[in-house]
């Protein structure tokens, strides 16, 4: 099986998509012959044509727009956003239009469509190209949150984003483009969305975690275990709609939890798993939910990597929990 | 009840013109006022008056405000939102998917002179300029966006001049003539049918009433312009054109306003007697299969209702 990494990843299920159905289309900005700024969308306009992957004007309003009209008209659009910091102004779109398109027809009209989008810190892009905006669509009913964390996952849920009825946010964690690296099925397969992936087994304490974090939590989890605590570590990879009993099981199972996420802490996406925990299985619970995320602040640049979470702070919070 | 409505008196031209010279295959991307359109293609009163009491019978089942239509047949009129200029790229993007399928069928997307100022404005000009979209933009500039008047609204000449520096042509059209604007739209529909792009069309006209049925104009519209504006009272002119040919008469107006009034007491009365939607209706249609955390909501809500009874539907009113 191919070793690929995660952008490459990316891009094959993107290949794959557009050669099995015609109506699939991916636009952006520069993502043409330039392939995207990160490379996602390399050779599809060489493959495609530019009447399939083509270039648009600098405007995610318009990006996002055109792309639930097209979406409304039978096509099945794959737009990209530059950076998730970008997508803002497409945010009437995606928060008043396509989230609620088939509520408010009944089913008459409706948007099956992906935004796909590189989000999260890493690569020193400062204020503008690092945040982790999963929250704002989470909140919102009417979408699907996607991210994955690794190169299988990503082709995997990519594919069944584009066959999905309903539209899709699905951010690609862009610190692990190039440094995920895995073994990926060719041609068509998916992974369903909605499902959870439990990337290590552990009885003594359960992180929950998605996209960059995912690795962080690994290598963390590793100096845990030197130490005789067996983390059970879950990659929620669908954060809406989540698989609920997954994670209310993986709490109950070992009754002490860590959240990690990029996303600042106030109402980020970890207060939603931390609320479910305590009006469900607080009564398995052994320790308090503890928290590791980004800063309540705007992302800085050169102290990046003081706000990202790292293995440092993961296993400190793994520590105090299992020994609470 | 009907909670609110919006008049459209005074722009029944622009509408009716507009729609008349697109086909019932073509595309529309209406705003909250342009119901003309869809009653000038058939769609039944009836069918409206079911999202005006918002009863089960409506396309949206009672989850939207009055007047927020979406109708799939006999015409594809797209389901109007409230927030404005929204609806300008997707109908740009609707336009997009027919021509790179190579289908002659247009879209036409309409608005106030207000939502010119909107976001969604100059994203989808811009992007039908580029594409050279099969769309047709219908400004109808009619005086006022809710209290703000055009004057207000942009310091440009007109808006159809907005349309030059997207490389989109813009006409300016008397909205109160019928006649001029089934030209009007006509000649955009055949330009983008041809492949030479959209067109952005200036309807002049003037709303002659409240923005909603819970608005009072009065406090902002000038008495004198009003005036003025009445006397070119669109419906009255197209009676008068229609009369000098012999084509209208007093008996033939009376039998059809009357005609009119009671299919539309009839449809009203349908819908008022159409029971309300279901409870289940909250929880449906916000996905394409009901995912595990909204079935639980709704069974909670079904739970509750049955132990503590219905919820008071409350005095709430709307203030526009």
């Amino acid at each position: 099986m191919p070793i690929l990494t995660l952008i490459q990843a990316v891009n094959d299920g993107l290949k794959v998509a557009m050669r099995e159905d015609e109506r699939v289309l991916v636009f952006g900005e520069d993502v043409g012959p330039k392939g995207g700024v990160f490379l996602a969308t390399e050779g599809l306009t060489t493959e495609f044509g530019k009447q399939r992957c083509f270039d648009t004007p600098l405007s995610e309003d318009g990006i996002v727009g055109a792309a639930i009209g097209m979406a409304a008209n039978g096509l099945r659009p794959v737009c990209e956003i530059q950076f998730q910091d970008f997508i803002f102004p497409a945010f009437d779109q995606i928060v008043s239009e396509a989230a609620k398109l088939r509520y408010r027809s009944g089913g008459q009209y409706t948007a099956p469509m992906v935004i796909r989008t590189p989000y999260g810190g890493g690569i020193r892009g400062g204020l503008y190209h690092s945040q982790s905006g999963e929250a704002y669509f989470t909140h919102t009913p009417g979408l699907k949150v996607v991210i994955p964390s690794t190169p299988h996952d990503a082709k995997g849920l990519l594919l069944a984003s584009i066959a999905d009825p309903d539209p899709v946010i699905f951010m690609e964690p862009k610190a692990l483009y190039r440094h995920a690296k895995g073994e990926v099925p060719a041609g068509h397969y998916t992974v369903p969305l909605s499902t959870l992936r439990t990337v290590r087994e552990g009885e003594h304490v359960t992180v929950f975690c998605y996209g960059s974090m995912v690795p962080v939590v690994e290598k963390a989890a590793a100096q845990a275990a030197e130490q005789g605590i067996e983390c059970h570590i879950v990659d929620l990879r669908t954060l809406l709609p989540l698989d609920e009993q997954g994670v209310l099981e993986a709490a109950r199972k070992t009754g002490r939890v860590v959240i990690v996420h990029e996303a600042p802490r106030f109402c980020g996406y970890g207060a939603e798993i931390s609320a479910m925990i305590a009006e469900n299985v607080i009564e398995y619970m052994e320790a308090p939910v503890r928290r590791v995320t980004g800063f309540d602040t705007p992302f800085p640049n050169t102290l990046e990597h003081h706000y990202l979470p790292d293995e440092r702070r993961v296993l400190d919070a793994i520590e105090e929990v299992a020994r609470f | 009840m009907v909670s609110s409505a919006m008049p459209n008196k005074g722009i029944e031209a622009c509408q009716v013109g507009a729609a008349s010279a697109l086909r019932n295959t073509d595309f529309f991307f209406p705003s909250y006022r342009d119901f003309g359109m869809a009653l000038y293609h058939g769609v039944e009163p009836v069918e409206m008056m079911h999202n005006m009491f918002g009863n089960a019978k409506d396309a949206a089942r009672g989850r939207q405000m009055p007047v927020h239509f979406s109708f799939v047949d006999p015409i594809k009129f797209f389901s109007i939102s409230s927030p404005i200029g929204t609806h300008l790229p997707q109908a740009v993007g609707a336009a997009r998917a027919y021509q790179l399928r190579g289908e002659d069928h247009v879209c036409l997307t309409s608005f106030g002179d207000g939502g010119t100022s909107s976001l969604g404005f100059h994203s989808a000009l811009n992007f039908a300029g580029v594409w050279k979209a099969p769309v047709i933009f219908l400004c109808q500039n009619n005086g006022w966006a809710i209290s703000c008047p055009s004057s207000e609204q942009t310091a440009s000449d007109g808006f159809a001049i907005k349309g030059v520096a997207y490389g989109v042509p813009g006409v300016v059209v008397d909205g109160n003539d019928v006649l001029a604007m089934h030209q009007a739209v006509r000649e955009a529909a055949d330009r983008a049918r041809a492949g030479e792009g959209p067109t952005l069309i200036e309807a002049v006209t003037y709303r002659m009433g409240g923005h909603s049925t819970s608005d009072d104009p009065t406090k902002y519209v000038p008495k004198e312009e009003l005036a003025k504006w009445q006397e070119r009272d669109p419906v009255v002119r197209f009676q008068a054109y229609l009369k000098k040919r012999g084509l209208w008469t007093a008996a033939l107006e009376t039998e059809w306003t009357q005609a009119a009034m009671e299919r539309v007491t009839a449809a009203a009365k349908t819908a008022e007697a159409t029971e309300g939607p279901g409870l289940e209706t909250i929880f449906s249609d916000v996905y394409a299969e009901l995912p595990a955390h909204l079935r639980a909501q709704g069974e909670a809500a079904f739970d509750l209702a049955r132990r503590k009874g219905s919820a008071d539907a409350g005095d709430g009113a709307f203030p526009l």
